[in-house]
């Protein structure tokens, strides 16, 4: 397997007009690999969207380097090629669609890439098809939902056929079922496509979702692995101020209480199954 | 112990006779005592954005009355300005609409409009700030060179210092991580203490609202479906996953321990509740 | 409430032969109509003018109640144009009080000029009733293409133009939330004299400019991210084409004006 994006001892600092310049980003090394479906935890200001924006070259690092499928990001003259290698979705929907036609907006970049008007149809309609969005193709923008807004979107992105995509916070501003019908599309776009995906969120159920966490913390990587094995971590978590998912909060009460129960249960179905045994034991 | 806050067969219609005419609210009838921490549910559309501008007179009902300690807030002009002031109202995002030069000018904005003199405003200003943790040197300060959060908490102390008797709050932890979210629901309990103040949570998160307040009520479709203690309201959890709704997820695991005829209390909501109602099954267990 | 319900250039869907119409043709014929109605002199073609425009209402299935609901804004500016006409236009006096005097050539004058400006409101009304916004810039961007030889910026302007009509909707609803939360807070926007009335947008003008400068930052970027470098070899989703219902349209918007032109030198 080949890493997707790859970053090297990257740095970041906002260059201020007092010369003062808060270190953002401190010496990270990460690899993403292709196909897989990785979320990046953290509070706010942690660091987490400034990473997003070096994916695809909106941010240049200050000092290491940032790779895009092996393509620096610095390098000018790739610009289009690493934009058409990773599409990025971000937080208010309202902000990223350009068209009053939902079916147009979504040809808005196959358009900019100067595709003929037959493939563009055809990636239309596929990307609104990948997303659910199909029949809503004709309808203005501002009168659909977040989550709907949002999957437009994502359809607008997928529409470029880049093989990564990166979400910066793009579920924070929904409600349960935006969030829901979202995280379902990210899903199936990175297993049945094999789209790479890069999730930034401070949801802890969404990022158990994923295949691999990364936790940030003042622009380093405080943690990395399994969900299974870093929700286990609670108490660093919670020294991060991020929360537990809360079967894992339950179990560690439990075994506080002196209790010996298991502490990587994510799902209801775990949860329901460890009390179970734990209830029943030796009874 | 009489409502300070009421609502009697509220109806509203927006686009009243044309075609896109809806009906948003239909015969709500709802109630807030005082001192009490209310909670609201219900999904994007479901009226409870209309509900909450008609408790403060931003909205007029279609039909139906809004009582204010006993008294309709549209019989005279003059109550309809004073329930704006009693019945505080911070919108979802509030962040985007600070305006002035300074947050002190900002939280001074509605007191100011109250036409209160300028210690009084400035003793409230204060206090606002401290309610919710904004550092007094702030205060001098743009409320764009804010971090996202301290904006958030500024916008609240903005409504906060009109010191109503009944604060309103529309998903105020929206967007905000854990920390930040837990530290503005805790801001609002302080509140709500130190005020004797009601307190109306909005909020489409079960597991917020289970852990935050004394009662609940559940819109949908407009209509108020349930009210009643958090307990009581999840006790209907079918009925909520029909509404897209739900219940907490500690309730959903015990109800399913509960179904495989194991001895616990399936009426939790909390991790607290969850941990309490395990050990009280094992201790029954040793007991016997 | 009431800024919701602005219906000036808003788009109806629907499937009538004019909706099926190439944008660039209902440009053309409504400029075609507009040249119409200014070469017009006399009943007779004023006759000529409302009949076509009747037809064209009636082709298009726009409800004439929607036409209407637009006039209303304009109502007064209408009123005051006929006023105006019917009082201050020498000739021979019909009835007389004090200094006002109403003539025949007023009445005829004051009548024209009021279905003058009632027709030409109508006509563009029509063309952003029947076509969607996108369509007409799309079609604007065509037809003002060859001015690009000149360096002029017609991409620019007319995505400029694509992108304003996507906000507005977004916007309006922003306002209206602005002034519901400040409204909250006590401020009021309906009393007071001109001074105090334009002090109270303060609260509303500054948070609106600062969500829309933020707005267009996220959008820059956004777009940016979507492949955007200008019209530079840019392709449309839509291909533009004159069809055969386009020609006759416009055939018919060309006989329209030489008509009216003809009616004006015979004089009748």
């Amino acid at each position: 397997m080949s890493a997707m994006l790859e970053t090297q001892n990257l740095t970041f600092s906002y260059t201020t007009e007092e010369g003062a310049a808060p270190i953002v980003l401190d010496g990270l090394d990460l690899q993403i690999e292709a196909g897989s479906f990785v979320a990046v935890l953290g509070h706010n200001g942690s660091g987490k969207s400034t990473l997003a924006k070096h994916m695809n070259a909106i941010l240049l690092p200050t000092g290491g380097a940032v790779y895009v499928d092996g393509m620096d990001t610095a390098d000018e003259a790739r610009l289009l090629d690493i934009r058409r290698t990773v599409g990025m979705v971000f937080q208010n929907p309202d902000n990223q669609i350009v068209a009053n036609v939902v079916e147009e907006d979504v040809a808005f970049a196959p358009e900019n890439m100067g595709l003929p008007p037959e493939e563009i149809r055809e990636r239309v309609d596929l990307a609104l098809k990948l997303v659910g969005m199909t029949a809503f193709a004709q309808h203005a923008p501002h009168l659909l939902s977040g989550g709907q807004k949002q999957r437009v979107a994502i359809a607008g992105v997928i529409a470029i056929r880049p093989r990564c995509l990166v979400l910066d916070e793009a579920t924070a501003m929904l409600d349960p079922v935006g969030r829901r019908d979202v995280m379902a599309t990210i899903k199936d776009l990175n297993q049945r496509v094999g789209v790479t995906v890069v999730l930034i969120t401070h949801h802890m159920d969404e990022a158990a979702q994923a295949g691999r966490v990364v936790v940030m913390s003042e622009g380093k990587i405080a943690a990395d692995g399994p969900p299974r094995q870093i929700f286990q971590q609670v108490d660093l978590l919670r020294s991060l101020g991020l929360a537990v998912p809360e079967p894992v909060a339950l179990m560690w009460e439990l075994r506080r209480a002196g209790l010996d129960v298991p502490l990587d249960v994510l799902s209801d179905e775990e949860c329901v199954q460890a009390l179970e045994k734990l209830l029943t034991r030796g009874g | 112990m009489d409502p300070i806050l009421q609502t009697e067969k509220l109806c509203h219609t927006y686009s009243s006779g044309t075609p896109f005419q809806h009906d948003a609210l239909v015969d709500v009838d709802f109630a807030a005592y005082p001192g009490e921490y209310l909670g609201i549910i219900g999904r994007t559309g479901s009226g409870k954005s209309t509900l909450i501008q008609h408790l403060n007179g931003l909205l007029k009902p279609t039909s139906g009355r809004v009582l204010l300690n006993g008294q309709d807030i549209w019989s005279d002009k003059a109550f309809t300005r004073s329930a704006r002031f009693q019945v505080g109202l911070v919108f979802q995002f509030p962040e985007y609409q600070l305006f002035a030069e300074t947050v002190y000018k900002d939280i001074a904005f509605g007191p100011k409009n109250m036409g209160l003199d300028e210690g009084e405003i400035d003793r409230r200003v204060r206090r606002a700030a401290g309610f919710v943790g904004l550092d007094e040197a702030l205060l001098d300060k743009s409320p764009f060179e804010l971090s996202g959060g301290q904006k958030r908490r500024a916008a609240i102390a903005g409504v906060i210092a009109m010191e109503p008797r009944v604060l309103v709050l529309d998903e105020p932890t929206a967007g905000l991580d854990p920390s930040g979210s837990e530290e503005i629901l805790s801001n609002i309990r302080a509140y709500q203490q130190e005020q004797q103040a009601t307190i109306i949570l909005v909020s489409h998160s079960m597991e917020e609202v289970a852990q935050n307040v004394d009662r609940l009520v559940v819109i949908c479709d407009g209509r108020l479906r349930y009210s009643g203690t958090p307990r009581e309201v999840f006790s209907h959890g079918p009925e909520l996953e029909a509404m897209g709704l739900g219940v907490p997820q500690m309730t959903r695991v015990f109800h399913r321990l509960r179904g495989l005829g194991l001895p616990v209390d399936s009426s939790v909501y909390t991790v607290e509740q969850a941990r309490d109602a395990v050990l009280a099954a094992l201790a029954g267990k040793e007991g016997r | 409430m009431a800024l919701k319900d602005i219906t000036l250039g808003q788009y109806f869907p629907g499937d009538s032969p004019v909706h099926r119409l190439d944008p660039r043709t209902k440009l053309l014929i409504t400029i075609l109509y507009i040249v119409a109605l200014f070469l017009a002199k006399g009943p007779a073609a004023y006759l000529v003018l409302i009949a076509v425009l009747g037809a064209y209402i009636a082709v298009s299935r726009v409800r004439l109640k929607a036409l209407f609901k637009g006039l209303r804004p304009i109502l007064i500016l209408i009123i005051f144009t006929a006023l105006l006409n019917l009082f201050y236009t020498s000739g021979q006096v019909l009835w007389q009080w004090g200094f006002l005097k109403i003539t025949v050539e007023g009445l005829w004058s004051a009548l024209f000029m009021v279905l003058r400006i009632v027709l030409l409101i109508c006509c563009t009304f029509l063309l952003t009733y029947t076509t969607s916004p996108i369509m007409l810039t799309d079609g604007l961007e065509n037809l003002l293409g060859p001015l690009k030889k000149l360096k002029l910026p017609i991409h620019e302007l007319a995505m400029m133009m694509s992108i304003a009509l996507r906000f507005i909707p977004t916007l309006i609803e922003e306002t209206d939330k602005i002034m519901s939360a400040q409204r909250a807070r006590g401020a009021d926007f309906d009393t007071g004299n001109l001074v105090q009335r334009a002090k109270a947008l303060i609260p509303i003008l500054i948070p609106l400019f600062i969500s829309a400068f933020r707005r267009a930052d996220e959008l820059a970027v956004s777009m940016e991210c979507r492949c955007y470098h200008g019209g530079e070899g840019r392709t449309h989703l839509r291909q533009l084409r004159y069809r055969a219902a386009d020609w006759m349209f416009l055939c018919m918007g060309l006989v329209l004006c030489v008509g009216v032109w003809l009616l004006r030198r015979l004089a009748l």
